[in-house]
């Protein structure tokens, strides 16, 4: 008995790990089995709080299971043939009543931390703004220039080596490292989801209505999200990647992108582009 | 004992019952309306899992194979959620086995409204033609159908779908609305007023505890539903802009109601789940259930607290954070009868002298299945990680968990544990284990990788991935079409039982099964308790 409990456990472990482990930077990996790697103190902190969520489930699923097989081997009709009478016992229902209920204190606690300081957005160093279409989205830096893009998922042909096929796009999201960016979500025709897995960040872009998160990245480098709320025929094809680069180059890439998407308002893509591309590419 | 009286000797009351097929079709008797609704689930279940299967040959590898119109793929998704939940789970746990049983469990001679009882299957019937319809429609530009998911959130389901196909989606929720209304009422009335006598409410069976309280969710949530959904078609047809911002409406007020709904549903599916899965513990462990009141009571609970965590699906749209916090504590606080219903079950097994029948292994199964998809759903409770998981795949293998194989399994224990009572004849054994073993392994190979394609970013709903989630995919597909190999398996137990017709004993099971339909002859006549038994 104590020795199954105990490898019971090590099983366990063992498997919270292989869980935890074995992530993806940036974009998901083969076979991956747990969260993408954390790069904002967010997902930090979102990871810490599922690791320790996901041993409490892992110790809870591995009693129930444990009781079954318990009950199972010692009372079946073979080696227990007369069933005893009993209908119940008091102090037990209680203590399992009483002792999940404080299992939900603690966990009401950890959680709530953990939302305030997902929801507590510190002062910005910089602002912008994701608009949902169907089917792409489209970004402006409201308080560095009055200029806006579009930034559309790259069909088989125009993608270089290297790129992920579905997650990449033609004009990347790009920020600063180490910097606090606050970003603005809000849909243009339906309901879309802005999310970036690593970040730790999923808003919903609901027409007239501007939502907002934040995050700091740590790391320069590219990530990849895709749209998260049903949006229609292309709704598999709309990612969000952004590109994260160092001060310096953020600036110059600033400059580029005054000139470069000044003129006018943004070339929208007629409807259906992108499935157009991939559909011909089949 | 006045009819029995007054009918001519050698007459018996089954001669009332028309032959044919208006006998089922005029038929106002509870076990005909419950064979009726099960046969119904048993038809839509088909229809649902060719969906499904579809589904899942699309996401066997990466790129689009026989969606070529991604669009369609979508209306796949809506169709297969709206026909699980509408047309399968719910006419089979409450429409199949409560009409069958209810009157049964509790001592009546039939359902208190024997007419209204008919017309809530027609309303249903009515209500599937509907959606079917709906798929040759036009819905989004360019293509047929409702491709909104069974939530139809506008403004995809407004703007989005300027096709009537919505509209039929809109008006068959309308029906299978009323068609659960009526039923519900129903058993309400029955179950409160047609009880033999000395059978009080702290005697009830439990499946019929279960019952009274989906009824009475029913009653609360459905028209809640009704009017957001009349709303959304006032909103397409005739100009209103009640969720549309560009008119001063909110598309976030729909989801509030949808969810106000939603969450007392996915109750409403499991309660009854709850029930069968009660009864059919007790019965093989050869022991009452352990902890009745408390049973009864995390039951009321659930149902109660069930109304008042909705927003726990909509933690992503932008809610003040306060709102997040009581959604979080609320939601959470479920884990708690839900757990006293788990141990409960455990402590009934414990001492007892357990018989592993198909009943069973069904039993057992749900307990575990259901736990794994109970924890899963602990996680997204919480707020702060619900931002990486929700809209994902994690959710996908939690709901599942929960329905696919936490009501399912419950349908299959039930449909087994009564199959010898409803029909006469005895199931085999060995076909009935066949079933269960080839589904428990190939439905945990479908879902649980689910949940590593979740956690690791795939998002609900589409149609083709990123490169990196093939692996997972593809082991998902191949145990969705093991688990429709159990289907098979599941259907040639079925006939094979009809076609030896190994007569069933009026009790098969034993002194476990204590509840009052076993003590009627396998079929029960057509028309049971005439005089009511009296409950000591």
């Amino acid at each position: 008995m104590r020795a199954g409990s105990r490898l019971l456990i090590v099983a366990a472990i063992i498997f919270a790990t292989a869980v935890s482990a074995n992530a993806g930077f940036g974009q998901p990996t083969p076979w991956q089995t747990g969260l993408q790697e954390a790069d904002t103190p967010v997902m930090n902190a979102i990871i810490t709080f599922n690791d320790f969520l996901l041993y409490l489930i892992i110790a809870i699923g591995g009693t129930v299971f444990a009781l079954l097989i318990i009950s199972m081997v010692r009372f079946n009709k073979y080696v227990h043939p007369t069933p005893s009478k009993r209908t119940g016992n008091r102090p037990l229902e209680v203590t399992w009543t009483l002792v999940p209920f404080f299992i939900v204190l603690v966990m009401v606690f950890f959680s709530f931390r953990l939302l305030y300081f997902e929801e507590d957005v510190p002062k910005a160093d910089l602002t912008v703004k994701a608009t949902g279409h169907q089917w792409f989205w489209s970004y402006s830096y409201p308080e560095s220039g009055d200029f806006q893009f579009v930034s559309s998922m790259l069909s088989d042909q125009a993608r270089k080596p290297g790129q992920p096929r579905l997650l990449a796009v033609d004009n990347d999201l790009v920020v600063p490292v180490n910097k606090v960016i606050r970003v603005q979500v809000i849909g243009a025709d339906v309901i879309h989801s802005f999310a970036v897995p690593s970040f730790g960040i999923k808003v919903d872009a609901v027409p007239g209505r501007l939502n907002e998160t934040w995050f700091m990245a740590t790391h320069e480098g590219m990530y990849y999200g895709q749209c998260s709320e049903l949006c229609g025929m292309d709704h598999s094809f709309m990612p969000i990647a952004i590109r994260v680069v160092s001060e310096k180059d953020f600036s110059e890439w600033l400059e580029y992108a005054k000139q470069q998407f000044a003129s006018g308002p943004p070339a929208i893509p007629a409807k259906g582009t992108a499935t157009e591309v991939r559909v011909a590419a089949d | 004992m006045a009819r029995t009286a007054t009918t001519a000797p050698g007459s018996k009351p089954s001669d009332d019952r028309l032959k044919g097929w208006r006998g089922y079709v005029y038929s106002t008797n509870h076990k005909d309306i419950g064979t009726l609704y099960l046969s119904f689930a048993l038809f839509a279940s088909l229809v649902g899992t060719f969906l499904s299967i579809a589904m899942r040959l699309e996401l066997h590898e990466p790129g689009l194979q026989f969606f070529t119109n991604p669009q369609y793929y979508n209306v796949f998704v809506t169709a297969h959620g709206l026909i699980m939940i509408f047309f399968v789970l719910m006419p089979a746990l409450i429409g199949g086995f409560g009409n069958w049983m209810v009157p049964m469990m509790i001592g009546a001679p039939d359902m208190a409204f024997p007419r209204l009882n008919n017309l809530s299957f027609w309303f249903l019937v009515a209500s599937f033609t509907l959606l079917i319809n709906s798929l040759f429609f036009g819905g989004a530009p360019g293509s047929d159908g409702a491709g909104t998911g069974w939530t139809i959130y506008p403004l995809l389901s407004t703007k989005g779908h300027p096709g009537p196909s919505v509209d039929f989606v809109i008006l068959s929720l309308h029906l299978a609305g009323a068609s659960s209304i009526l039923g519900a009422i129903n058993f309400i009335a029955t179950i409160l007023n047609m009880r033999a006598p000395g059978m009080t409410m702290h005697k009830m069976p439990l499946y019929v505890w279960s019952i009274l309280i989906t009824a009475s969710l029913l009653v609360l949530a459905l028209p809640v539903l009704a009017g957001a959904v009349t709303m959304l078609l006032v909103d397409r047809n005739f100009g209103a802009t009640f969720f549309d911002p560009q008119g001063g409406g909110d598309p976030l007020l729909f989801q509030h109601l949808f969810w106000f709904f939603g969450h007392p549903e996915v109750y409403i599916m499991i309660l009854p789940a709850f029930g069968i899965i009660s009864t059919v513990v007790a019965t093989f462990c050869g022991k009452p259930i352990f902890g009745y009141l408390g049973m009864v009571y995390a039951m009321v609970s659930i149902g109660f607290i069930g109304f008042v965590v909705w927003a726990h699906h909509m933690y992503t749209v932008g809610l003040a954070t306060d709102t997040q916090a009581y959604f979080i504590a609320a939601s959470l606080t479920i884990a708690v009868p839900t757990g006293i219903k788990v141990f409960s079950w455990i402590g009934t097994m414990w001492g007892g002298s357990i018989d592993f029948r198909t009943p069973m292994l069904w039993t057992i199964g749900f307990i575990f299945l259901f736990t794994v998809g109970g924890v899963t759903g602990v996680v997204l409770a919480n707020a702060g990680v619900d931002r990486v998981l929700h809209d994902t795949y994690f959710v996908v293998a939690h709901f599942h968990y929960v329905l696919s194989l936490g009501a399912l399994f419950a349908i299959f224990a039930g449909w087994y544990y009564w199959f010898p009572k409803m029909t006469g004849y005895m199931y085999s054994e060995l076909i009935g284990h066949i079933h269960f073993w080839l589904t428990f392994i190939s439905v945990n190979i479908l879902f649980f990788p689910q949940h590593f394609l979740g956690v690791a970013g795939m998002p609900r709903r589409i149609a083709d991935y990123p490169d990196a989630f093939e692996g997972w995919n593809y082991v998902s597909s191949i145990g969705a079409y093991l688990s429709a190999c159990g289907a098979l398996v599941f259907f040639y137990g079925m006939a094979e039982a009809f076609y030896r017709k190994r007569p069933a004993p009026a009790n098969p099971w034993g002194p476990g099964a204590t509840t009052l339909e076993w003590t009627l002859s396998s079929p029960p006549p057509f028309h049971q308790f005439e005089v009511q038994p009296r409950i000591s």
